[in-house]
């Protein structure tokens, strides 16, 4: 678009490109809290941090309204079936974030009434380490997402 | 009050025989009692005017494998200070020896309504069996949990397939059916 009257407003891309880029604009996650990590996913999304800069600050109440469940804390035996069922509940497309030791591999907590591990309930798109990983750390992991987003391919 | 003197008191209604006090290191009040004995001790304990423990504050049990008898349980109880609640604030730790083999023990919740829910954790963690108990079912772990996981022969590292569904209780009669179910096995085991 220039100053001559004869241009046309218009810009040129592919669908993929349009349609990736929308849903990475705006991932929306699930208000869901596990354990101490939930606390730096708070802070992430509070003024501070401020996850409002990616797009992704609106944390839904409903899983119906989400497209990202931050898995943030250990999962025990007896919350898997309610984080799969929260999992499903959620429209595609969908992601999740493993957020922290005890939901990637299980942590300290090795023993039998915790999953060693979340991606034994639900796939997981993005680990993120630490115990507990920093506000920044997280950020990061949803960056990584939205280049993940980004190189999907939504027509083939 | 002293382990002493409140077991004096205690003798007055309950058999003595059953009765024992000893020097806890924390310098609290404690006592054992037999376990046949527990609850009419509880109910005096209770009831009597100079003791008046209306508060039962907690009830945990101690697994002492291999030692037999293997289990104890400590119930600990206050005394208010308040009227109608004894006549100065006071404490007490309570303790019965239980068998390691089928540890059954008579339930305080006639008693002491607080100890309901402490009495089926203690049969969720550990496997003791609360007789006359209104409703003895897990409490914490899943339903169909296999073993008593603060047993100190617990495999606590065991490792079992995730389960990631169960259904949802849409109706009354299945919920109730469920939790019908449940005490049926811990009747059972």
């Amino acid at each position: 678009m220039g100053d001559n009257d004869n241009d046309v407003p218009v810009l040129l891309t592919t669908v993929d490109k349009m349609v990736n880029w929308a849903r990475r604009s705006s991932i929306w996650p699930v208000t869901f809290g596990l354990a101490c990590c939930a606390i730096e996913m708070m802070a992430m999304s509070a003024s501070r941090y401020d996850i409002a800069r990616f797009g992704a600050e609106v944390f839904r109440g409903s899983p119906r309204q989400s497209d990202l469940m931050i898995v943030a804390g250990r999962l025990s035996r007896k919350m898997a079936p309610v984080l799969r069922r929260i999992y499903d509940q959620m429209p595609e497309p969908k992601y999740v974030i493993s957020m922290g030791a005890c939901a990637s591999v299980g942590g300290v907590f090795d023993n039998y009434a915790i999953v060693q591990g979340v991606d034994q309930v639900v796939p997981v798109d993005v680990f993120v380490p630490g115990c507990p990983p920093r506000p920044e750390s997280l950020i990061y992991g949803i960056v990584q997402l939205q280049k993940k987003i980004d190189k999907s391919k939504v027509f083939t | 009050m002293e382990s002493g003197a409140i077991i004096d008191v205690l003798s007055r209604t309950v058999p003595a025989s059953g009765l024992e006090a000893v020097q806890a290191a924390d310098g609290m009040p404690t006592i054992y009692v037999a376990l046949d004995q527990l609850v009419q001790t509880c109910r005096a304990l209770r009831d009597t005017a100079e003791l008046r423990f209306a508060f039962l504050a907690d009830l945990l049990p101690v697994d002492y494998y291999p030692r037999e008898p293997r289990f104890e349980i400590v119930y600990l109880l206050a005394s208010l200070g308040t009227a109608g609640f004894g006549d100065t604030p006071k404490r007490l730790r309570v303790k019965v020896r239980v068998p390691g083999t089928h540890p059954t023990a008579p339930s305080v919740s006639g008693v002491w309504p607080a100890a309901s829910w402490s009495e089926r954790e203690a049969y969720d963690l550990f496997g003791i069996h609360f007789t006359d108990h209104p409703d003895l079912r897990r409490i914490l772990l899943p339903d169909d949990w296999e073993g008593y996981p603060l047993r100190k022969d617990y495999p606590v590292q065991i490792k079992q397939p995730v389960k990631t569904y169960e259904p949802l209780q849409v109706s009354q009669e299945q919920f109730v059916a469920n939790i019908e179910a449940t005490r049926a096995r811990a009747r059972n085991d």
